[in-house]
């Protein structure tokens, strides 16, 4: 566990959203400080999967706001009123937020190795050679460093949520979301994303981490926050969550989940 | 009914090993026509693909107009409006290309649009929706994403229906023979009003199967090359000929 005590690198304030008639935020507030690891829980259903992609701006909100180190996401002030901004900006802001799938979206037609630089090379227009260096390093720091050359069809889901988890990080960014990252998993490999999940926590990056897994939760994050019904109805330390929630809904959640 | 002139296999023997030079030049111009109009067919298919999938309402309806009157008309009506509409020159690429093999190119190629829209359109549509949002969260804008994730997916479901395009294609050009232009059907229909001996359209049947088949060998390369990587399930070229050789399965290669 790292300490978090750094500047809040992602803020988001009384945010709501709606698919249709249904609304699955219904003003949900949250801070997280940098070298933080939030791990967000909660019944299916609760918003918390909606709530990430609004992080990056893959979904829209319908009000409220969120920043990502103190720049607003999505949306620019205009006298107080929010409007969408151009997609240029919108991109631009979303290379500071790496995202991993539940269903890993690696690139098919790629290679390990070409899924990892691709962004870095297309997007932020890093030189080629150094691109290819620094995703070989993140390969190997995730335990790939013989799969270079694979494309992900001969990978095991595991691998393949590794490389998804390389590919995320070869953009520097300041902030890392974590959709369900093992829910798609054989329960034979969860352990090995949750292994490189760890160590990314330990070594002090900035992670929002929805989550079924309680030991991971247990084990890397600083903070858990429960989410019910489009809202954040606690929040807390580990150790607060796991021997005495104070919230009855948290209390049924966990007792059903552990 | 019946057989008005007996087969003149001496005909066939000249048309077929001893072609003469204005024969070339209308091998020439159909290969020139359908290969051009095929390309700027994929052109138009695609914008107007991308057109139909824009939040821009206005795009989608052209897109859609666009369909329903190019594929809603005979081509050969196309073909004539638009030779006949506009004064087309002709052009010098170090060949001649008339201002009739002109007309041609582009009522078949924005006729070809219409149906190559469906077909790419299919085809993105089949790429899971994670990819493009996968090349979003790492900071792609629509366009690159596109260009550099999801079409190339796309080519692999394209390729096969293109194929059959390009076949139809290749086939289809004998009708720019109507507004002049000396293609190889202009060729055969020349021979035999000269002679009134119908050998000349079978040769030139004979002909137009060589381009075809040329094109089977071509296609099924060109498929196998798509295929490496990914799943690991890819045909040997060998494979792929005998399945677009197999009369049942010919045209017909999603199967696998």
């Amino acid at each position: 566990m790292s300490s978090a005590t750094g500047d809040v690198v992602m803020r988001a304030t009384d945010v709501h959203k709606r698919f249709g008639r249904l609304e699955v935020l219904k003003g949900v507030s949250l801070e997280v400080r940098q070298r933080e690891t939030v791990c967000i829980i909660g019944p299916s259903g609760s918003g918390k999967t909606t709530f990430i992609r609004c992080i990056n701006h893959l979904e829209k909100i319908e009000s409220g706001r969120i920043e990502v180190n103190g720049q607003l996401i999505g949306y620019r002030d205009a006298n107080g009123k929010l409007r969408e901004d151009s997609e240029r900006s919108i991109a631009r802001q979303r290379t500071q937020v790496g995202m991993v799938f539940q269903r890993f979206n690696l690139f098919p037609h790629k290679t390990a190795l070409e899924n990892v630089t691709e962004a870095p090379i297309h997007v932020l227009g890093v030189p080629a050679k150094q691109a290819v260096d620094e995703a070989r390093v993140l390969l190997t720091r995730v335990g790939l460093g013989d799969k270079h050359d694979t494309y992900p069809g001969k990978l095991s889901g595991g691998q393949q949520q590794r490389v998804a988890i390389a590919r995320a990080l070869a953009m520097k960014p300041a902030l890392m979301l974590f959709d369900e990252p093992t829910s798609a998993l054989d329960p034979e490999v969860i352990g090995e994303v949750l292994t490189v999940m760890e160590e990314l926590a330990h070594e002090g990056m900035t992670m929002i981490v929805v989550t079924h897994e309680m030991g991971f939760a247990r084990e890397a994050a600083d903070r858990v926050v429960m989410m019910d019904d489009g809202l954040i109805i606690e929040e807390g330390t580990p150790e607060h969550f796991f021997t005495a929630p104070d919230h009855e809904r948290t209390r049924q959640f966990l007792s059903k989940i552990l | 009914m019946h057989v008005l002139v007996a087969i003149d296999w001496h005909v066939i023997w000249l048309r077929i090993f001893h072609p003469d030079s204005a024969f070339a030049r209308a091998l020439w111009a159909t290969i020139y026509i359908s290969v051009v109009a095929q390309a700027l067919g994929i052109l138009f298919g695609l914008v107007a693909a991308l057109a139909r999938m824009s939040r821009f309402a206005p795009f989608r309806f052209l897109s859609g107009l666009y369909v329903l009157v190019f594929r809603g008309t005979p081509v050969l009506v196309q073909i004539f409006y638009l030779y006949f509409v506009f004064s087309w020159p002709t052009l010098n690429l170090g060949f001649q290309v008339p201002g009739e093999a002109l007309a041609g190119i582009a009522a078949l190629s924005i006729n070809e649009g219409a149906y190559m829209r469906e077909i790419i359109r299919a085809g993105i549509d089949s790429i899971d929706r994670g990819q493009m949002e996968a090349a979003k969260s790492l900071g792609m804008r629509y366009g690159l994403a596109m260009r550099r994730i999801v079409l190339p997916q796309a080519a692999r479901v394209i390729i096969p229906p293109l194929g059959n395009e390009f076949n139809n294609m290749m086939k289809t050009t004998s009708l720019v023979y109507t507004i002049g232009v000396y293609e190889l059907f202009a060729d055969a229909e020349q021979g035999y009003s000269q002679t009134f001996l119908p050998d000349y359209f079978l040769a030139v049947a004979f002909w137009y199967l060589v381009l075809t088949s040329v094109w089977t060998f071509i296609q099924a390369g060109i498929e196998r090359r798509l295929a490496v990587s990914e799943r690991g399930d890819e045909l040997t070229l060998r494979e792929r000929l005998l399945a677009a050789w197999n009369p049942m399965t010919a045209w017909g290669r999603s199967a696998r």
